[in-house]
C-alpha cells in the first residue's frame, strides 16, 4: 500500500517492541525499501496483528506516539490514520503524553468512589503527573474484591490489586511498594491465589454440587498433568469417539443456551458453521467479559485455564476449525498469564497444533488481547478488534456463522459456554438437558456482590431462586432495597420479587432478564441515584460513536437523568419521563447492536420501580468497606 | 486494436478479473478513478503485478513489482511469451480460431529466453516466470498500460509486444479479461474518435475508406484528401524544413509540452504566424501572433466526452465563461465565417448529430437523450436501440468462422534500446514521470495549490546520489544531449540505481523537456520523453552560495 507518513520516527525502543512482536511472525523486515515483500495482500493481509502491535508499544513504553504509530503502519501496511483511529478506540491505550506507570481505578458500581479522593490526594488529579498517575475504569471484574485497581506500568507485565487499599496503591504505582499483594505483577498473582475468595463454594464443607467449578481450587492451574489427571481432555478423548456430527446432537440435545446473554442455541450455532460450505472455518472465544458487575469468566479462565483450551479444541475439531482466536479483556492480566501459559503448554504436550492428541485433525489457538472496550464484548465489534479495525459492530445479518472472521463461517461463543460443552460431553445431552427445563438446562454461573455477607461466583442449577441464591451468599448484610439483576444492560429486582425463578423464561415472567449472571445487591443505604448515573456515563462513555441512536441518546439519557437529580427538570418531571421513553424506544429500535439497544433498560427499569429518589444520607453501595 | 482505437474493456471488470497487470502504468496516481475499480478488484482477491521502472504508488499496491529497465519492456513482453509457449500454457483453442502469425511469433521471441531477458531488463529471471505463469493461468487477466509504454520512439512496438500476450493466452474478448490502454485525460479518446488523428476521419473511419469519405464529403460539401495529414511530431520537422509556416493550436502548449523543448520554441518562434486558442495563457500563446481565449469546455459550454472505456458522457454548462472567453466551436465557425465560409452557430447537440449521421457504426445510436438515459454510452453504439459495447472482440470467440470476421494477427517484435544511448558522458537515464495532483506541463493545474505538492526536483535513488557525493536537497545541474537544466535533488526510494526522474509539471521550476529527447515513433508520432540520457553536475558551491532546499518528507 503507498502509506503517506508523516515524518516522525520511533524511538530505537519502540522499534525493538513492535519488531519483537512481528519479525518471528513476518520475518525480519527487508533491508531494502525498495524490495517488494511489503506490499501486495501478503502485506495487506497483516491488519490483523494491529492491535497485537500497539499493545507491545503500549506495554514497552506506554504513550503511543507518532513516530510509534508510523513504524506500526509501515510494517503492516496499514494506513497512519487507520492506525490512529485504532490506536484511539481502546480506553488502555493512549496517544497524549502519559506517565508510564498508570493505575486504573474502578469506579464502577460494585466499587464506588472510595479510592478517588486519597489517590487524588496522593497523585494529584485524574491523568496527571509526570512518572505516576491515576484513571479512572469501568468495571475491572473484580466486584467480589472491590475495590479494584490495575496497575498498566511500561515495561513492566500488568497486574491487579482487589482490595485495595489507597496506601497500598500509592506505593506500588511509585515502584516503591513491599505490602504483599501489590508490589510487583508476581506478588499480586499469588494474592489471587486463593480460590475460596472468589469461589466461596470452593471452602470447606465444599459444595458438592459444582460441576462447571469443579475443578476450581482443586487443580494447579499451570499444570497440564495435574489437569489431566481431574478428569482433564477426557471430554475431548469422548468427542473424537462420538465423532463430530454426534457431538453437535449432543449439545443440540442438552438445550445448551449461550451464556453471553444473547442465549441463542450452542448446538443450532456450531450446525450452521460444521455445514458452511466456505472454508475455512474460525472459532472464537469471547472472553471480553466486560459487563459491570461479572466476573465468572475471569474466574474459571484464572482457576481452570486448560479447562477453556480443552473445550475451545473440541469446538474447533467439531464445526471444522483449524485456528480459534481467543479475546480476552485487557483488564484481566493474571487470566492472560495463565491461558497464555496454558496454550502453550497444550502446544508443547501435542493438545494444539497439526495432530491433536494424535487423532490427525489441526486446531491451535491465539490469544488475543483487548485494551479496554465495553464494545468488543459485541461478537462483531469483537470480530473487527481481531481484523484490525476499530471494535465497531457489524450490520446484521449476515451473520457470524456465515459471514464472521475475515468474512469466514465464524463460530463464537461465550467462556462459561464452552466450560459447559465439557460438561455436556461429561454427562450426555439428555442428562444435561433435565437440569432446568425449557431454554434453560444445566447450571448457571452468577456473580453476587455488594450488600451480601459473602460475595463470589456461585453455580446453581436453572431453577433456584433469588432467594436461595441470596442464602448461599450468605445472606443480606443491611436491609435490601433492591437488586441489578443482569448488569448495566439489566434491570432492577425489588424485594417482593425475591421468589423468582432464576431461568431465561422466569426472568422473563417478572420482565428482567439473567443478561450476564450479576446479582447486585444495594441495601437501603445505597445511593442508586450515583449508581445510575455511573451506569449512563457508562454506556456513553463506552458507545463506540457509529451510530446516532446509541451516540446521542446515551448522551440524552444521562443529561435527562442529571436534571432530575437535581430537581431541575426542563418543564415538569413527566415530560422528562416522557422524554427518557421516547429515547429508550429510539434507542432499542434503531441502534445497531446490543448495547444501544439495552442502554436504557436498567434506567428504564428504576424509573418503572422508583427507585430514583435519594437517601437523606447516602453511604457507598454496601460493599464491604475496606479498614485502613 | 484489432481495427478499433480503443481499450476492449469496461472499466468494471477490472474489479472482477483474477489478474492485472499493470504495465507501465502508476494508475494510482495517474488513472485515480479506473484504481478505484482496480481497488474494488483488490478487495475482492484480483492478484496485480506492476511493471515500471519505478516502484510506484501503484507497485506498492502489487503482488509482484517488476523493475525493469526503462526502455526494455518488448524484451520482457517476448520473455513473457516465450516462457509462455515453453510452459505450454498457450490457449490453443484461441490462438488457432482467432489469430495469425503464431508461428513467426514463437520464432521471433525463441531467443528471449528468461536469462538474457534478464540481462536485458535487470528484472529476476525467476519474476519474469513467475508474471508469465500467472498470467497464462489466471481465467481472466487484463493488460492496462499507459505512457511507459506509448512514450518510447518504438511506441507502437510495445504495444503489438502486449497483444501478443493477450493473444497467445486469449485475454481479450471475454469478460474480465482485455487489454485496456488508460487514456492521458478525460477526453484524449473523445479527441482522436472525433478525427484530430491525421489519418482517421470521425468515426474513426480511415482516410483511405472510400465509402466513409464519400459521405464525410457529401455532407461537408467539400472533397477530403484521402492522404495522411501530418501529426505533431512530422509538424515540427515540416516547420524545420520551412514547408509550415503558419500554426493554430487549440488547447495545446507545445512550447512546454514537446521534447527537446528548447528547439520546439525556436520552430515556433520562426512560424510567419501562430495562433493560440486556450483557456489560460500558455507559455505557447506567449509566443503567439493571436490569442482567442476559449471557454473551459467542461463547466463553461455543452458537448460531450469520451473516456477509455469508450464511453460518451453528457458535459454540461454550469457557469457563464469570463471575459471574451468563447466555446471553441463558436470561436471556429466565426474564423469561418470570417474565410467566407457561412457555418452558422450550431449548438453542442446539433454538432453531434452530424457526427451522429456520419459515425454509422459508433456513434449513430448515441442522441443526446439516450447518452442522459443511461449515464452515458460505450461505442459502437450503431443504432438507437443499440445497447452499446462494453466489451469489445467478443467476436473472436464466436464458433461460426464468418462471424469471427477478420483474424486477430500477432504482430513480431524485436527490442530495440532508446535512441538516447546511456555511455560515459551520459550515464544516468532520467524519465518523466507524473503526479497525482498535476497534469502535463501544468496549464490546469498550476494555478491550483495541493497539499500534496513538493518542489520539483531530480528524484534520484540515495546511493547514486552519495556516490556522487550530492546531498539530499542540493542543487545540481543537469546535462543531456540537448540542454541542460538546474534543480534541487531528492533522495526518492521509488527510483532504482542509475534511474532518475522529473516530472513535466512545473516548467516554470525546472524546464524539463529542454533535456528530453524528441526522436519519435514512425507509427504513432510520439516522441521518447521516456528515455534520456543525463549527467548530474555539482554546481560551483560559491555559485548558490550553498543553498540547500530541504529535504525530502521534512
Amino acid at each position: 500500500m503507498d502509506l503517506r507518513l508523516s515524518g516522525a520516527e520511533a524511538t530505537a525502543e519502540e522499534r525493538a517492541a513492535v519488531d519483537a512482536l512481528l519479525d518471528p511472525l513476518l520475518g525480519p523486515r527487508a533491508a531494502d525499501d525498495r524490495a517488494g515483500p511489503d506490499s501486495g495482500h501478503e502485506a495487506r493481509g497483516r491488519r490483523h496483528l494491529l492491535l497485537p502491535a500497539l499493545h507491545a508499544v503500549s506495554d514497552a513504553v506506554g504513550t503511543l506516539t507518532e513516530g510509534a504509530l508510523n513504524h506500526v503502519a509501515t510494517r503492516l501496511s496499514v494506513p497512519p490514520a487507520d492506525v490512529y483511529g485504532v490506536a484511539t478506540f481502546y480506553a488502555m491505550f493512549t496517544v497524549e503524553p502519559r506517565a508510564p506507570r498508570v493505575v486504573h481505578v474502578c469506579d464502577d458500581i460494585a466499587c464506588g468512589e472510595e479510592l478517588v479522593a486519597p489517590l487524588t490526594a496522593a497523585l494529584g488529579p485524574e491523568g496527571e503527573g509526570e512518572d505516576v498517575c491515576w484513571v479512572r475504569s469501568p468495571c475491572l471484574g473484580l466486584c467480589e474484591r472491590a475495590p479494584a485497581v490495575m496497575f498498566q506500568l511500561a515495561g513492566e507485565p500488568d497486574f491487579s490489586h482487589a482490595p485495595a487499599r489507597p496506601d497500598d496503591v500509592v506505593a506500588a504505582a511509585r515502584g516503591s511498594a513491599t505490602v504483599a499483594g501489590a508490589g510487583t505483577a508476581a506478588d499480586a498473582d499469588v494474592a489471587f491465589a486463593d480460590p475460596g475468595v472468589s469461589v466461596p463454594q470452593t471452602r470447606s464443607p465444599r459444595g458438592e454440587t459444582l460441576k462447571l467449578l469443579r475443578r476450581i481450587g482443586v487443580v494447579d492451574p499451570a499444570s497440564l498433568d495435574d489437569y489431566r489427571a481431574h478428569g482433564g481432555y477426557e471430554a475431548l478423548r469422548r468427542a473424537v469417539e462420538l465423532g463430530s456430527s454426534r457431538v453437535v446432537q449432543e449439545l443440540k440435545d442438552s438445550s445448551l443456551t449461550g451464556r453471553g446473554g444473547a442465549a441463542f442455541p450452542t448446538g443450532v450455532k456450531w450446525d450452521g458453521v460444521a455445514a458452511a460450505p466456505v472454508r475455512p472455518h474460525y472459532l472464537v472465544c469471547n472472553a471480553d467479559e466486560s459487563e459491570p458487575g461479572t466476573f465468572k469468566d475471569r474466574v474459571l479462565m484464572e482457576h481452570d485455564p486448560f479447562g477453556l483450551v480443552e473445550a475451545m479444541t473440541i469446538a474447533g475439531w467439531a464445526t471444522g476449525c483449524e485456528r480459534g482466536y481467543l479475546y480476552i479483556r485487557g483488564e484481566y492480566p493474571l487470566a492472560t498469564r495463565r491461558l497464555t501459559h496454558a496454550i502453550e503448554e497444550a502446544r508443547r504436550r501435542g493438545y494444539l497444533g497439526e495432530d491433536v492428541m494424535g487423532e490427525g485433525f489441526t486446531f491451535d489457538i491465539e490469544l488475543r488481547r483487548g485494551a479496554g472496550a465495553y464494545i468488543c464484548g459485541e461478537e462483531t465489534a469483537l470480530l473487527n478488534s481481531i481484523e484490525g479495525f476499530r471494535g465497531e459492530p457489524r450490520n446484521k445479518p449476515p451473520f457470524p456463522s456465515v459471514s464472521g472472521l475475515f468474512g469466514k463461517p465464524t463460530v463464537i461463543n461465550n467462556v462459561e459456554t464452552l466450560y459447559n460443552v465439557l460438561q455436556v460431553l461429561d454427562i450426555g445431552g439428555p442428562t444435561f438437558a433435565s437440569i432446568g427445563g425449557e431454554r434453560s438446562t444445566g447450571t448457571k454461573l452468577f456473580c453476587v456482590s455488594g450488600a451480601v455477607a459473602t460475595p463470589g461466583v456461585y453455580e446453581v442449577d436453572f431453577g433456584t431462586t433469588l432467594r436461595e441464591l441470596l442464602t448461599l451468599a450468605g445472606g443480606l448484610r443491611g436491609e435490601l432495597r433492591t437488586i441489578l439483576l443482569g448488569g448495566a444492560a439489566g434491570g432492577f429486582v425489588m424485594p417482593d420479587q425475591l421468589d423468582v425463578v432464576l431461568t431465561l423464561e422466569g426472568a422473563r415472567e417478572i420482565g428482567a432478564t439473567l443478561g450476564s449472571g450479576v446479582v447486585l445487591a444495594f441495601d437501603t443505604d445505597a445511593d442508586l441515584v450515583a449508581t445510575l448515573r455511573r451506569i449512563a456515563a457508562f454506556f456513553r462513555d463506552e458507545s463506540c460513536g457509529q451510530c446516532v441512536p446509541c451516540r446521542v441518546g446515551t448522551v440524552r439519557q444521562e443529561e435527562a437523568l442529571a436534571r432530575l437529580e437535581r430537581g431541575a427538570p426542563i418543564g415538569d418531571r413527566e415530560t422528562e419521563l416522557a422524554l427518557l421513553d421516547d429515547l429508550a424506544r429510539v434507542m432499542r429500535d434503531a441502534s445497531i447492536c446490543g448495547l444501544g439497544q439495552t442502554a436504557p433498560a436498567a434506567l428504564q427499569s428504576a424509573l418503572t420501580l422508583q427507585l430514583l429518589s435519594a437517601p437523606p444520607d447516602p453511604s457507598t453501595n454496601g460493599h464491604r468497606k475496606v479498614t485502613t | 486494436m484489432f481495427g478499433a482505437g480503443g481499450g476492449t474493456s469496461a472499466y468494471v471488470e477490472a474489479e472482477d478479473a483474477d489478474l492485472l497487470v499493470l504495465w507501465g502504468s502508476n494508475a494510482r496516481e495517474t488513472h485515480p478513478i479506473f484504481f478505484h475499480h482496480v481497488l474494488q478488484g483488490l478487495r475482492k482477491g484480483t492478484r496485480m503485478y506492476s511493471v515500471d521502472p519505478r516502484r510506484t504508488s501503484t507497485a506498492r499496491w502489487a503482488d509482484g513489482w517488476l523493475g525493469l529497465d526503462v526502455g526494455t519492456d518488448i524484451a520482457l513482453a517476448n520473455a513473457v511469451g516465450r516462457e509462455i509457449i515453453h510452459a505450454d500454457l498457450v490457449n490453443h483453442a484461441f490462438v488457432e480460431r482467432a489469430t495469425t502469425g503464431f508461428d513467426e511469433y514463437a520464432r521471433t521471441v525463441e531467443p528471449y529466453t528468461l536469462e538474457r531477458a534478464s540481462q536485458i531488463t535487470g528484472v529476476d529471471a525467476a519474476l519474469i516466470k513467475e508474471l508469465a505463469h500467472a498470467y497464462a493461468r489466471a481465467d481472466r487477466a487484463q493488460i492496462c498500460w499507459t505512457l511507459g509504454i506509448t512514450e518510447h520512439h518504438n511506441a507502437a512496438d510495445y504495444v503489438f509486444a502486449l497483444i501478443n500476450l493477450a493473444l497467445l493466452t486469449g485475454h481479450v474478448g471475454r469478460y474480465g479479461s482485455g487489454l485496456v490502454p488508460l487514456r492521458g485525460q478525460n477526453n484524449v479518446q473523445g479527441g482522436g474518435d472525433m478525427g484530430s488523428i491525421p489519418a482517421k476521419l470521425p468515426g474513426g473511419y480511415d482516410l483511405g475508406d472510400d465509402e466513409a469519405r464519400a459521405r464525410f464529403e457529401t455532407t461537408w460539401g467539400t472533397s477530403i484528401s484521402p492522404k495522411a495529414g501530418m501529426h505533431l511530431s512530422q509538424m515540427f520537422e515540416a516547420m524545420e524544413a520551412g514547408t509550415l509556416t503558419a500554426l493554430y493550436c487549440i488547447g495545446e502548449n507545445p512550447a512546454e509540452s514537446e521534447a527537446n523543448a528548447t528547439h520546439t520554441r525556436h520552430m515556433l518562434e520562426g512560424l510567419d504566424h501562430l495562433v493560440v486558442q486556450d483557456i489560460f495563457r500558455t507559455a505557447t500563446a506567449d509566443l503567439a501572433d493571436v490569442v482567442l481565449p476559449a471557454a473551459a469546455d467542461w463547466c463553461e459550454y455543452e458537448g460531450t466526452v469520451t473516456n477509455s472505456e469508450r464511453r460518451v458522457q453528457r458535459v454540461r454548462k454550469a457557469i457563464d465563461p469570463p471575459g471574451q472567453a468563447w466555446p471553441d466551436t463558436h470561436i471556429i465557425c466565426a474564423i469561418a465565417d470570417r474565410l467566407g465560409h457561412d457555418w452558422g452557430r450550431p449548438t453542442a447537440e446539433q454538432v453531434w448529430d452530424e457526427l451522429r449521421s456520419l459515425s454509422l457504426n459508433w456513434h449513430q445510436g448515441m442522441s443526446y437523450a439516450r447518452l442522459e438515459e443511461h449515464g452515458g454510452l460505450q461505442w459502437p453504439c450503431p443504432t438507437l436501440d443499440h445497447p452499446g459495447t462494453p466489451l469489445m472482440h467478443a467476436r473472436l470467440w464466436a464458433d461460426d468462422p464468418a462471424e469471427i470476421g477478420t483474424l486477430a494477427p500477432f504482430t513480431t517484435v524485436e527490442h530495440v534500446p532508446p535512441v538516447d544511448a546511456l555511455d560515459e558522458d551520459f550515464p544516468i537515464r532520467l524519465t518523466t514521470v507524473r503526479l497525482l495532483d498535476a497534469y502535463n506541463s501544468g496549464v490546469q493545474t498550476g494555478g491550483y495549490s495541493s497539499p500534496m505538492r513538493r518542489r520539483e526536483a531530480l528524484r534520484i535513488d540515495r546511493d547514486d546520489a552519495q556516490r556522487l557525493g550530492i546531498a539530499d536537497g542540493e542543487k545540481v545541474r543537469v546535462v543531456s544531449r540537448r540542454g541542460s537544466v538546474e534543480a534541487p535533488v531528492a533522495y526518492d526510494p521509488s527510483l532504482r540505481p542509475g534511474l532518475a526522474s522529473f516530472t513535466p509539471h512545473f516548467s516554470e521550476e525546472v524546464d524539463t523537456n529542454v533535456l528530453t529527447n524528441d526522436a519519435w515513433d514512425p507509427k504513432s508520432g510520439t516522441s521518447e520523453f521516456k528515455a534520456t540520457a543525463i549527467r548530474i553536475e555539482k554546481l560551483d558551491d560559491s555559485a548558490t552560495g550553498g543553498a540547500r532546499l530541504p529535504a525530502a518528507g521534512n
